[in-house]
């Protein structure tokens, strides 16, 4: 573990000026990837009010920097390409800190875009990764076949009825929010308990519904110092605390299938923020699946192990509820293009900013986005404190 | 023989000796001498306490099932005509969880029990790949 006096220094050192997604998300054939990646750039850096002339570090994941940053035209002197799944853009605001405070840059920008339902392009080669030797063989390929088994290692753990109605609390809670997203995918698509059950299996113990949505889909962060942000459009959102890191890759090598890395991310970045629990006024968690909420809010320490499902009982997570959670919609009914931990960021600071129209909770000051990657293999987490 | 479709393992250096073992229908595992832990996947050193004392050692093939799922979507179009199918972790008695197949057993719920008793089977692929999948012992 790192040092945290030393991390403590850090908090605040930087804040969110830009959030932004691309001009559509949802289903694209007509756009590239890249393309998504440029226009979630160019709206973030106009939410921001900072030109791309001033933008001196770049952060994308799934992609060399370098390849992203010609094509938007960009020649950063702080480059970082970090790529650990859906997590790595929630990793890339620390780095992008770090990188601020220790002078390589002033302005960074971080950018996300992937075509999961309409890309053109191949899947990846096989070069023999251990997952490639090991897992794939045996049709354990894919995010839906591993976290299902993780779940039912959780079932068996915790009891299979109480696991099934957590999850299908996470299911009908989440869409709930999105209904009032005006972008979100199922916007116009009320989900029930009874739909929820009646959904087909896809890896059983996973309904369709226990499982993310597949879009097209970019977004993107600016991150500037306090004095530069002072003169941002909006003003900016301070990062206050963070954590990273990860465990393992395959499924099959994680060590507790009910127990993911958020239990050093979530009290480490808390710790850096210097704050508890109980002072969030929302929290973004990365929703791959309906099991990754439920163990993600036991991991990051909001209750404790096999209380999950009392925690999210009752609705306690929809709209109205006492814990906010995932207000976009998430990844269930939001949008998911393959990697989607930077939307938990974006959601955070509309909310922090008062412009989550609809779905905007009260007082929203305090707000916890959390990414997940890979099998439940890494994650991020910042703390984002409005002024 | 319809063509076989499936991923195939493409052995590297480090697990050459593993799937030569596959191929006799023997599983093969590496054990360390310092931290006395046996493991998986086949590598050189040592994950636990990154020794370099480290052997092969000949696994029983005995194990119990730590979890699984069914898979009714399958995420590769090899798997079409096998799904519903049987994905699972296997806790090795010597220790180390293997990922496989489970076959043997109707692909539903109430047929399967997590630490139930399974057993290595042998599945041929090609000439040089042969799978180690489990059945209930
Ligand atoms: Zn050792």
């Amino acid at each position: 573990m790192p040092v945290m006096s030393k991390l403590k220094d850090l908090s605040g050192a930087a804040e969110i000026v830009g959030v932004a997604e691309s001009d559509q998300i949802g289903k694209l054939p007509d756009k590239s990837a890249l393309q998504l990646h440029a226009e979630a750039a160019h709206n973030a850096l106009e939410d921001a009010g900072i030109p791309m002339s001033e933008v001196d570090g770049y952060l994308t994941a799934g992609y060399s920097t370098y390849d992203v940053a010609e094509y938007l035209g960009i020649q950063p002197h702080f480059t970082d390409a970090t790529i650990v799944g859906g997590a790595s853009f929630v990793i890339h605001i620390a780095h992008a800190m770090a990188a601020i405070q220790a002078g390589y840059c002033e302005v960074a920008l971080i950018t996300h875009g992937q075509s999961g339902r309409s890309d053109r392009a191949r899947a990846a080669a096989n070069r023999g990764l251990p997952s490639q030797q090991y897992e794939a063989p045996f049709g354990i390929l894919g995010p839906p076949v591993s976290y299902s088994m993780a779940a039912r290692r959780y079932m068996h753990e915790y009891g299979e009825d109480r696991t099934r109605q957590a999850l299908s609390e996470i299911a009908v809670s989440t869409r709930k929010w999105a209904n009032m997203n005006p972008v979100a995918y199922m916007k116009d698509e009320p989900m029930t308990f009874e739909d929820y059950h009646n959904s087909r299996w896809i890896s059983w113990p996973f309904h369709l519904f226990d499982c993310c949505l597949v879009t097209d889909a970019g977004a993107a962060i600016v991150i500037t110092t306090p004095e530069r942000a002072k003169s941002a459009r909006k003003g900016g959102v301070k990062v206050v605390g963070v954590g990273e890191g990860h465990d393992h890759s395959m499924i099959s090598q994680m060590e507790d299938l009910t127990l993911p890395f958020g239990r050093f991310t979530g009290p480490q970045a808390l710790e850096m923020a210097g704050i508890t629990h109980s002072d969030l006024d929302l929290t973004m968690i990365y929703d791959s699946f309906t099991y990754t909420v439920l163990v993600t809010l036991e991991s990051l320490g909001f209750c404790k192990p096999g209380e999950g499902p009392d925690f999210v009982a009752d609705q306690r997570t929809a709209p109205g509820g006492e814990f906010p959670l995932n207000t976009s919609g998430g990844g269930l009914s939001y949008t998911h293009p393959g990697m989607y931990g930077i939307f938990t960021v974006v959601e955070a600071i509309r909310q922090l900013r008062g412009e989550a129209g609809e779905r905007q909770i009260d007082d929203c000051n305090l707000a916890m986005a959390h990414g997940t990657g890979g099998n439940l293999s890494s994650t991020g987490t910042v703390i984002l404190a409005r002024d | 023989m319809a063509e076989y479709n499936k991923p195939i393992p493409i052995p590297q250096p480090e697990s050459d000796r593993y799937w030569e073992g596959t191929r006799r229908e023997e599983l093969w595992l590496r054990k360390c001498n310092d931290c006395d832990e046996a493991y998986f996947y086949p590598r050189d050193i040592c994950p636990k306490c990154f020794s370099r004392n480290t052997d092969w050692i000949h696994a029983s093939g005995n194990g119990s099932l730590y979890t699984f799922a069914i898979v009714h979507r399958p995420p590769h179009p090899g798997f079409v005509s096998d799904a519903p199918y049987i994905t699972a972790i296997v806790e090795l008695e010597e220790g180390p969880r293997v990922p496989a197949n489970i076959v043997g057993v109707e692909p539903e719920p109430e047929n399967l029990s997590i630490d139930m008793p399974l057993k290595v089977v042998y599945e041929k692929i090609t000439d040089e790949i042969t799978l180690p999948k489990f059945t209930p012992a």
